[in-house]
């Protein structure tokens, strides 16, 4: 875009007597590093908790509570994250939210992959209604939804019970996976498929071996995405298990304050930074995917 | 004619219905797992929300998985409290604030990316999607360790800069500071997501017309309201009716930012308000009557995205 720009101007400026030219020229520059400035202003301010997270997460406490705080530590530590590990319960939540995750992941993955390829796909009567349906429920507040998942849950003994975080989980997450995928199977060539058919594969065939391939990344990322919010999500994840041990990492990490009086903010600083980790490392491989599934088209319309 | 021969015949002519049949019942097949999915986890709590909102259904209740039938009592309850009206009141200019500060700012974001030079856009956008990927309970967790009065970083910064004295500052003394620091968080966590899907759209804003624009002596605003503005429609009205809808029935910031011993009448948001009421207070039904409602409130609102998309759908084809 810069480029094209610059092609512009410079067309023009040849146009324009010579002095002039350098002056807009000048101007220009001071404008773009005017702009620059503020720039770095805004991602300063931006990032500043993220970074002030991890900063506080590495110093010993004598500079945590000092009157003027650092930057950087001087003495940087780990002692808060060891301390952090070895709090109740910790390893027990991680195996927790590891196993509604990956349950989550699968199951969701291959259900609305199969619902994506028939809205994809096929006309059918009926598919617009299944569309309203899908994003309906995308819209539904979750808070308007505990009451009555948790008293049905209650009523077939699945709370306190890994498995009714899972199935609540499925539930909000699987109108979301299914419109993404569709986005992405949409976004591959009709043309390949039919090719494939005019050489003699099978529907079946020319699926598995043409469009299985090709949405292999839409699919990756969906299911990264997937992961990444049923790994944040509280609400229900705060009402369904009850007991400590059944907890996951992001209930265990919302009740750390609350246990003693004078807050251990370099190790609640830790405990967040490693609650963190994986979700920042996941979403950094699959922003640019996900962006595009949940927008494309929307210009176009 | 043989019997046999009559059967292949037969099997000959109705073979293509059948298949025809088969080849119609594909997509349903494969949309049945979600559908029973749903039905199954969703449809029957949905159901016993809508008749539990009849009920009298307290723990009691619970524990005989039977509720006592009270008509329309829960509604009227509902609907004769103030504390309800003041709750909505509030939720609405809540929302309002966020979503205009949420739009608002991630717009202009969305401008700076264009201005600036590619080694800070790069760097910017990198800062964006850190954010947009912070854990909304991590993030809850730095906000407060930021904002305590004893040695936050922000009254420290504030008083270094000579704003005033803020040294003991508590940010969270009345509900108005309360909600604003609440909405800082929420502002802050949804920007990243504006910007970068405004900044995408920009992208696609014909360069000529602007530069055109720019010939013709129109300023920056004028280009905006005349030329971008209308391009971008669409994914403007797309992120403010979500936004709407989110912020509309936000819980886990306000809950855990002003602490869940901290809130209360005075300070409840619509998220909060459903899930004391209902949850914490293990009055099922009445809090089934105000789940109802919200959810009212919210699927009106969503129509016009759901209508939106629907037709998205069908244009992307």
């Amino acid at each position: 875009m810069t480029s094209a720009s610059e092609v512009v101007v410079r067309q023009r400026a040849e146009v324009v007597p010579r002095a002039a030219t350098i002056t807009r020229q000048r101007r220009r520059r001071l404008r773009r590093i005017a702009w620059n400035v503020v720039g770095l202003a805004v991602f300063v301010v931006l990032v500043f908790p993220v970074f002030w997270m991890i900063s506080t997460a590495f110093k010993p406490d004598t500079e945590i509570n000092a009157f003027s705080p650092t930057w950087f530590s001087s003495h940087p530590t780990l002692r808060h994250f060891r301390d952090a590990i070895a709090r109740p319960y910790f390893w027990d939540v991680v195996k927790n939210s590891l196993i509604i995750v990956g349950a989550v992941v699968a199951l969701s993955m291959v259900v609305a992959f199969l619902a994506a390829v028939a809205l994809a796909k096929y006309r059918f009567t009926g598919n617009k209604l299944f569309v309203v349906l899908v994003i309906g429920i995308l819209m539904l507040p979750q808070a308007g939804l505990v009451i009555p998942l948790y008293v049905v849950l209650a009523k077939y003994h699945l709370t306190n019970h890994l498995l009714g975080l899972v199935f609540t989980h499925l539930v909000i997450l699987l109108p979301f996976a299914v419109w993404t995928l569709r986005g992405f199977i949409l976004g591959i060539p009709k043309e390949l498929e039919e090719a494939a058919m005019v050489d003699g594969s099978s529907r079946l065939g020319a699926f598995t071996r043409i469009l299985l391939p090709l949405v292999a990344p839409g699919l990756v990322a969906t299911s990264v995405f997937v992961f990444i919010t049923s790994w944040n999500e509280y609400i229900f994840a705060n009402v369904i298990l009850t007991d400590q041990q059944n907890q996951t990492l992001t209930v265990w990490l919302s009740y750390f304050y609350g246990t003693s009086r004078e807050t251990d903010w370099g190790g609640l600083m830790a405990a967040s930074t490693l609650t963190a980790i994986p979700v920042v490392i996941f979403f950094l491989l699959v922003q640019r995917k996900i962006a595009f599934g949940l927008t494309a088209g929307a210009v176009k319309a | 004619m043989t019997v046999a021969a009559e059967a292949t015949a037969h099997r000959s002519r109705r073979r293509p219905r059948l298949k025809r049949i088969a080849q119609a019942s594909i997509p349903y097949l494969l949309i049945l797992p979600v559908i029973l999915v749903i039905t199954a986890i969703l449809g029957y709590p949905l159901y016993k929300l809508a008749t539990l909102s009849f009920q009298q259904y307290g723990l009691a209740e619970l524990i005989q998985r039977k509720g006592v039938w009270i008509g329309l009592d829960n509604y009227s309850s509902v609907l004769h409290d103030e504390i309800f009206w003041r709750t909505l009141l509030r939720t609405v200019i809540f929302t309002a604030a966020n979503v205009v500060l949420t739009i608002g700012i991630g717009t202009l974001l969305a401008f700076l990316l264009v201005r600036v030079s590619s080694l800070v856009r790069v760097l910017l956008t990198a800062g964006l999607v850190l954010v947009w990927s912070m854990p909304a309970v991590v993030a809850v967790q730095v906000w407060f360790w930021m904002t305590n009065f004893q040695n936050g970083i922000l009254n420290h910064v504030l008083t270094q800069l000579h704003v005033g004295d803020y040294s003991q500052h508590d940010w969270y003394a009345t509900t108005f500071w309360k909600l604003a620091m609440v909405t800082l968080l929420i502002v802050w966590g949804a920007i990243p997501f504006v910007t970068i899907t405004v900044y995408a759209g920009l992208a696609q804003v014909p360069r000529e017309l602007v530069e055109a624009a720019e010939i013709d002596g129109a300023g920056p605003l004028r280009v905006f309201r005349d030329v971008t503005y209308p391009i971008l429609k669409p994914i403007f009205l797309i992120l403010t009716s979500l936004s709407i809808i989110w912020d509309f029935g936000v819980f886990t910031q306000p809950y855990l930012l002003i602490g869940s011993s901290h809130v209360d009448t005075s300070n409840y948001l619509m998220g909060v308000y459903v899930f004391i009421e209902g949850y914490a207070h293990s009055d099922f039904g009445r809090g089934a009557a105000i789940s109802l409602l919200m959810l009212l409130m919210v699927a009106t609102m969503s129509i016009f995205y759901v209508r939106r998309m629907v037709k998205m759908g069908e244009a992307a084809r």
